[in-house]
């Protein structure tokens, strides 16, 4: 059976994508570590719009707020604590390019056998979330399917990345929180 | 802190809708797009233009960090203390119809709600120690 997707949108799609792709590439390439924190915020909402096209909004949401936003942020807090320049690499890294070469060769391999986006006979499509879909309306007065997947049918999952997110502040906490010491203070 | 007349202003207007925003995206989760974790992330980037533009200090008297490492835990509290909640009331862990016995519907609906909330203040709080304890430290010599 053979499934083609319903295509459209490629003169956005294409376009976003090769954008992305070249933020990737100009990020990898430059010194300055500024610059290349703002361009990973570029990269995020580059990564959010495109989300927006697949009709995931709220994963858009979170990709944009959390990507563009908040990381932004903090790796520039983050770079204000130590330096502005990346040290240039002194020796040219081909074991580490061929190694990054062979495992996304590996990956785009791996796509071949994907389904196509939207195809109705994908997988993901026919199980689980039809039943989903059709037990929400007499189980639910919430009306975004979304929500009700992430805290109720699977919030077990969300309480895990809750945890996730606690255990990353409390590790932060750990290791910054030290108040400086004073000069009379003993180790 | 910044100095700059234009900077200020500006983000003084900016900072009451942003904060309308994230009770919006929390509120109205179960609607439209969004839900706890967004919401806790713009309320925390408010705070943080609010850092970056008025000082340190001032947004520490908003939110002490103390506050922020309780709500931390609290948040996560609720999320976990709705699933207890479940237990208590005769459902399984996480089991929200069973608070609203005639309307499981609106059972799902509180839980639905208790547990945003939590996951709204944690993530908040989080992301605002994380950014209090970037931004408290000194460079390194």
């Amino acid at each position: 059976m053979t499934w083609q997707p319903a295509l459209g949108d490629e003169w956005i799609v294409l376009p976003l994508l090769t954008l992305l792709a070249c933020t990737a590439i100009i990020i990898v390439r430059m010194r300055s570590l500024f610059a290349a924190v703002m361009l990973t915020g570029v990269y995020s909402l580059l990564g959010a719009s495109w989300m927006v096209l697949l009709d995931a909004p709220d994963v858009a949401f979170t990709e944009a707020s959390v990507g563009a936003g908040l990381s932004t942020v903090l790796m520039l807090g983050a770079l204000a604590l130590t330096g502005r320049e990346a040290k240039a690499p002194k020796q040219r890294p081909l074991v580490p390019l061929l190694l990054v070469a062979l495992t996304g060769g590996a990956l785009v391999y791996g796509t071949l056998d994907m389904p196509y986006y939207g195809d109705p006979g994908a997988p993901a499509q026919r199980y689980p979330s039809p039943s989903y879909l059709e037990r929400m309306p007499g189980e639910f007065d919430v009306p975004n399917a979304v929500t009700a997947v992430l805290a109720s049918y699977r919030g077990y999952d969300t309480l895990g990345e809750t945890t996730v997110i606690f255990t990353a502040g409390v590790g932060v906490l750990l290791l910054l929180r030290g108040r400086p010491r004073r000069e009379g203070d003993r180790a | 802190m910044t100095r700059s007349p234009v900077l200020r202003v500006v983000a003084k207007l900016l900072l009451p809708y942003i904060l309308l925003f994230a009770l919006y995206v929390q509120f109205h989760g179960d609607l439209g797009a969004g839900g706890g974790f967004q919401a806790g992330v713009i309320f925390a980037a408010a705070m943080i233009l609010y850092s970056l533009v008025f000082g340190f200090a001032a947004a520490q008297r908003v939110v002490p960090p103390r506050v922020a490492e309780v709500l931390m835990a609290l948040g996560l509290l609720l999320y976990g203390g709705t699933g207890v909640a479940g237990l208590l009331a005769g459902g399984n862990y996480l089991d929200y119809a069973v608070f609203s016995p005639r309307h499981p519907q609106h059972g799902q609906h509180w839980g639905i709600f208790a547990v945003e909330l939590g996951v709204g203040l944690a993530v908040a709080a989080v992301m605002l120690t994380i950014f209090f304890s970037f931004a408290g430290r000194r460079r390194a010599e």
